[in-house]
């Protein structure tokens, strides 16, 4: 519990630093201006969700083969962060867009992906609340390695059979020739942000542990009762 | 410079949101257990 | 009713004696029930194509569109009303299973699952393709369409689309059979999946529909989502049988 709370606070620290980093210390890009610091939230939470969706990927896999309720707890935990992230970036992108191009959506290959990829794991939350107890977590480490087979797909098709929307150009802004202090800006955010959903994720781990652990009492208990 | 701070402030609303969602679920666990330990 | 595993007499084995029916034998069997029972009832198909139809007529009045338009748009339109259409013999197929409890039988049967699997793809596959071939002149007249690239290419992408519809359709639909609001889950997991899919799909037939561009990217694409996805489909479908 100590080690918790002390990661908490460490963590705490660091999202402050973040902020400071993206609001202060980075330099105002030189065509979009200030809006431009958005991407200091959008980018590190576009990495992260991917990472927590990899990881579910990994722990899906790992459930079908080892059928372990942790890695059952694991997949859970990693696509409900993975989620809420993901929204982040659904969000901050057309808060982002909308100032500086002057459209709220573009159906380029980056963010019409992550729609597919949110959708999804969507679906799959879906899928975990209205399956009968015992089938879920199976069925949803199933759908997860068919999303996870279709991220591919999916990122290609976009950027292939979608032709009337090329991505707008993020001029300068991200990797050529990037002033130092953004790159600060993004790693110290990057780091804050993993540290965060480490924390949320391993939140959530315990909670599912919990709730297997109530739900195998109730069985076990249904049992007993039932043979008196 | 607006936009930045809706941005933030949205990115932040979402994270306390599912906070939320997780206290609530932690309570409703607890009970749970609660619950079981009585009978 | 008979399921497909009990109407196998032993000796369709040819020789190896107790070891249950082969492959082919439960891919065969079942292939033909399902193709016999919808010949019979038709309800697959008076629903898929009422259903279709409806998208078609719908569309067509939501929308005011010049020649040209159309012509541009038909692929994407015709892939909806597909798809939509699938949807619901998807849960048809699979609802029968169920409510004769076929279901179970297949579980506790030495059949390989991957013959099930596959033999209610190809029924489903043969009714959509069926659906197809029943709708496409309505299109041809409602939108004054022509082939102006070679046909052949949408002949191919008509294949191999519906196949991917179909694969993965027949897959979720036996994922969400025992899901509470099952019709609804079916399209909630299958629409997302296939979107790559959809638009491999609406570009090759746009393509060729306007003889713009060339299909031939749409149609590997099409064919490797096939190859993939059918394997995944194949590889996992005894896991989601025996999910209990």
């Amino acid at each position: 519990m100590k080690s918790f709370v002390i990661f908490a606070l460490i963590t705490l620290a660091l999202l402050t630093f973040g902020l400071y980093q993206a609001l202060v210390a980075a330099p105002t890009e030189a065509t979009m201006g200030d809006v431009q610091r958005i991407f200091y939230y959008h980018l590190p939470s576009a990495i992260i969700a991917f990472l927590c969706f990899f990881a579910n990927f990994g722990a899906s896999v790992y459930y079908l083969a080892k059928r372990c309720p942790k890695s059952d707890a694991v997949a859970v935990a990693t696509a409900e962060v993975g989620i809420v992230f993901c929204t982040v970036v659904l969000i901050t992108g057309p808060l982002w867009a909308r100032p500086v191009w002057g459209i709220w959506w573009t159906w380029d290959a980056r963010l019409t992906s992550t729609l597919v990829l949110w959708l999804i794991y969507v679906s799959y939350l879906l899928l975990r609340r209205y399956s009968a107890a015992g089938q879920n977590p199976v069925l949803c480490a199933v759908l997860a390695i068919f999303g996870a087979v279709d991220v591919v797909f999916v990122y290609m098709s976009i950027r292939w059979f979608r032709t009337q929307h090329p991505a707008p150009v993020f001029g300068g802004g991200e990797n050529s020739g990037i002033d130092p202090r953004m790159a600060h800006a993004v790693y110290w955010n990057l780091l804050a942000f993993s540290a965060m959903a480490l924390l949320v994720i391993w939140l959530r781990y315990r909670l599912e542990r919990l709730r297997q652990q109530v739900d195998e009492a109730h069985a076990t208990r249904a049992i007993a009762g039932g043979s008196r | 410079m607006n936009w930045v701070y809706v941005a933030y402030a949205a990115a932040w609303a979402i994270h306390i949101v599912y906070f939320i969602t997780l206290t609530r679920g932690y309570q409703r666990v607890r009970r749970d257990m609660e619950d079981l330990n009585r009978q | 009713m008979a399921t497909s595993a009990m109407s196998i007499p032993p000796s369709a084995n040819s020789g190896r004696k107790g070891e249950g029916p082969t492959f082919s034998d439960v891919l065969r069997a079942t292939l033909a029930k399902d193709l016999r029972l919808e010949w019979r009832s038709k309800e697959a198909i008076n629903s898929m194509l009422f259903f279709a139809l409806l998208v078609v007529v719908i569309f067509s009045f939501a929308f005011d569109l010049t020649a040209e338009e159309s012509r541009r748009i038909a692929g994407g339109l015709m892939w909806v009303a597909l798809l939509f259409a699938a949807v619901v013999a998807l849960n048809q197929t699979w609802a029968r299973e169920l409510r004769n409890q076929a279901l179970d039988a297949y579980r506790i049967s030495p059949a390989p699952p991957e013959a099930l699997f596959l033999a209610k793809t190809i029924g489903n596959f043969i009714f959509v393709i069926l659906l197809e071939a029943l709708m496409a002149p309505l299109f041809v007249i409602f939108y004054n369409l022509r082939s102006v690239g070679p046909p052949y290419q949408l002949a191919l992408a008509f294949v191999l689309g519906t196949w991917a519809l179909v694969s993965n359709g027949t897959f979720f639909a036996a994922m969400s059979i025992r899901t509470r609001s099952r019709e609804v889950m079916l399209p909630l997991l299958l629409f997302p999946i296939s979107i790559p899919a959809l638009l491999a799909m609406v570009s090759a037939t746009s393509t060729v529909l306007t003889g713009e561009g060339d299909a031939h990217l749409s149609l590997v694409f099409l064919a490797v989502y096939d190859v993939v996805f059918t394997i995944v489909g194949l590889f996992l479908f005894e896991t989601v049988l025996h999910a209990e």
